[in-house]
């Protein structure tokens, strides 16, 4: 995975509340058993004139030339409720975005957001609100998303602090492979388990 | 120090901290499906990894398989066998145990898990699926992610998790007849909004609850992922217990009696404290039906569509939106509204409890002219445990079709679906746009509700079919 460190890039507004990932990916975008090939299913819903084409809807913010090259979504509270499908991020991730500011996500999907390099930004939803009606105001601006000093920075030299837990931000820092992080430790488990089993017998199935 | 059933979980679990403040914790059970477990299983053979314990981990075929009778890998949704054949191949790779499409053990994995004694009280269990929430019902941990952090918790049977919040919802009072956790659930998505449980382990607790049999505790539980909730738990009483006893992968022998000693000292503490309480009055609950395409757009079935710009959950403009994608106008009443289509079905509402209430409504009538009604039965053992009762024939003679188990049209993965713009009336727990097919129009609502209005065609009031 790659760290994170900070980006400046093209941000786009969607200021929906309670986007699903439903939304971001539907299940009939999901076709193949791959972490692959989703970014022409994001938001296939809305993206698209019509479901089953590819004709663009001029009316979604991303089919705008101004946001070509987003990396940055600035989007609405509770963003990535729904179906736990990672493939929603997987979508995001492949279509280019790395980092996505709203005031507050779904929890597993934001666990699936840092699981791959993607950074969930939370702002307070008047600063939100602020921030994607300057973008709409003048579309193609970019934002700084700064991990590192834990801040996004506007083109009017407007710095905000964004909240992200300490473990969420030091794995997209590090861009490490978690699983292997944690088979260092695997010592340490199997001590655990090992104990565990006398004291808990009954939770662990006769193999 | 005084602890509340999350906190005795978490710290029985807890391995160590990590260094960002996460705690390692020990998962106890590995649940996976065909639709987001496959992919978890084949990137972790790709990458050479083994699954630590495979003994605790287990795969059913649920989320895209067919539902009609007769059906084998071959899917109506295009790609659907893929999926069916690669979670086959990996888990015989990995050794895990998979519960395969003839299994009579087969179903939607938050109904198979505890009816096989997979799920136990004071265990944590994940499954790459946001519903595994319900399965905290029977006083375990447990809670849904995504696929690597399944692959993490295959490959070392841990999970780093930073320690959520507590919050108690006690729920008091009577339900009253022909009202049911469903609604109770949807009530208190009405209450208290869609980022409700933010943050939060939700313990539901109180009079209510406990009144609640087990299937209605899943049913509660199985939306405390809508609630925005981390998970949901209910503390596990001798019903819960007797529930377990002798089902195939529940403890036996002399591991049955250690079990049940320490499944009684889960529950909170007297005095134990919860970051977040909330109350709710259970009395005063109707049937719920949804009006928009969040599940916390709901009212009381006799209520009308709110105005938008009325004080309500979430924004103005959302609410404006789900308007328009239900074309529906303020001030319409929920009852009386025409419906295309009713499905009874999902993990939230498909257990032997469910269709016998709605089976009770719909003996003796008849689905109107015109509407579509489906049953599929949430594991191949409420199927057969319905068709010994006969529950089968009353949805057969009432016009319901009587599917095979599986998730089916709760959502539209590119098979089968409703039509565009169709209005349906269905059991299930999400409402979002294009959810169950392009363009339909979900109301969701209990099966008894689902019923009656199959039969009415139009949304009607299950108390007044009640006979």
């Amino acid at each position: 995975m790659e760290p994170f460190t900070t980006l400046t890039a093209v941000a786009a507004p969607l200021l929906r509340d309670n986007i699903d990932t439903d939304a971001i990916i539907p299940s009939r975008e999901m076709r193949t058993v791959s972490k692959k090939g989703l970014a022409a299913g994001l938001f296939s819903g809305w993206r698209y004139a019509a479901i089953g084409s590819r004709d663009p809807d001029p009316d979604f913010v991303l089919n705008d030339p101004a946001y070509a090259g987003a990396q940055i979504l600035v989007t609405g509270a509770n963003f990535g409720c729904g179906s736990s499908r990672e493939h929603a991020v997987w979508a995001l991730a492949e279509y280019g975005f790395r980092a996505i500011i709203a005031p507050s996500f779904n929890p597993i999907f934001r666990g699936n957001c840092v699981a791959n390099g993607v950074v969930p930004a939370v702002l307070p939803g008047s600063l939100v609100e602020k921030m994607a009606a300057g973008l709409a105001a003048g579309p193609g601006r970019t934002l700084t998303v700064d991990l590192v000093a834990q801040r996004i920075d506007g083109p009017a030299q407007e710095s905000h602090r964004f909240q992200i837990d300490p473990e969420s931000r030091d794995a997209l820092l590090a861009g490490a492979d978690p699983i292997d992080q944690t088979l260092r430790l695997i010592r340490d488990i199997r001590a655990f388990i090992d104990v565990d089993r006398k004291t808990r017998s009954w939770a662990y199935p006769k193999g | 120090m005084s602890r509340t059933i999350f906190d005795k979980i978490w710290d029985q679990h807890r391995i160590k901290q990590m260094p960002g403040g996460a705690d390692l914790i020990l998962i106890d059970r590995v649940l996976l499906h065909e639709r987001t477990g496959g992919v978890a299983l084949k990137s972790l053979i790709e990458r050479g990894r083994a699954v630590l314990a495979p003994e605790r981990a287990f795969a059913v075929m649920d989320h895209i398989v067919d539902t009609f009778p007769g059906r084998t890998d071959r899917t109506t949704m295009p790609t659907g066998t893929d999926f069916i054949r690669a979670t086959r191949e990996a888990a015989r790779i990995t050794g895990i145990r998979l519960f395969d499409l003839d299994d009579p053990a087969q179903g939607i994995v938050h109904v198979i898990s505890p009816e096989l004694g997979i799920v136990l009280p004071g265990t944590t269990l994940i499954c790459p699926d946001s519903h595994t929430c319900s399965q905290g019902a029977l006083g375990a941990l447990a809670w849904g992610i995504g696929s690597t952090e399944a692959e993490h918790a295959l490959a070392t049977s841990t999970l780093r998790v930073n320690r959520p919040k507590t919050m108690r919802v006690r729920i008091d009072g009577r339900l009253a007849s022909g009202v049911t956790a469903k609604d109770l659930a949807l009530a208190l998505l009405g209450r208290f909004g869609v980022g409700g449980g933010a943050g939060h382990v939700v313990e539901y607790a109180g009079s209510a609850v406990e009144a609640l049999d087990i299937e209605g505790r899943l049913t509660l539980c199985n939306m405390a992922t809508e609630f925005g909730a981390f998970s949901a738990i209910i503390a596990p009483d001798e019903a819960i217990f007797a529930y377990l006893e002798g089902r195939p992968f529940a403890p036996s022998g002399a591991c049955w009696g250690a079990a049940v000693r320490a499944w009684r000292e889960l529950s909170s503490d007297e005095d134990a404290a919860f970051d977040t309480e909330l109350a709710f009055d259970a009395a005063g609950v109707a049937p719920m039906v949804s009006w928009g395409t969040s599940p916390q757009l709901v009212v009381p079935i006799d209520g009308a569509v709110p105005d938008p710009t009325d004080p309500g959950p979430g924004s103005i403009e959302s609410r404006t939106r789900a308007l328009a994608y239900m074309d529906l106008a303020p001030g319409t009443k929920l009852a009386g509204l025409p419906v295309d289509a009713a499905f009874i079905g999902s993990c939230t509402n498909s257990r032997l409890s469910d269709l016998r209430r709605a089976a009770a409504i719909l003996e003796g009538r008849k689905v109107a002219p015109g509407v579509k009604a489906i049953c599929v039965p949430g594991s191949t053992r409420v199927k057969r445990q319905a068709e010994a009762e006969g529950l089968h024939e009353v949805f057969l003679e009432a016009g319901f079709e009587w599917r095979e188990s599986g998730c089916s049209m709760c959502f539209f993965a590119g098979g089968e679906s409703f039509g565009a713009h169709e209005r349906v009336i269905s059991s299930t727990n999400r409402n979002f746009e294009s959810r169950q097919g392009p363009g339909t129009r979900t109301h969701i609502a209990s099966p008894e509700t689902v019923a009656a209005s199959a039969v009415a065609g139009v949304i009607a009031d299950p108390r007044e079919a009640v006979r």
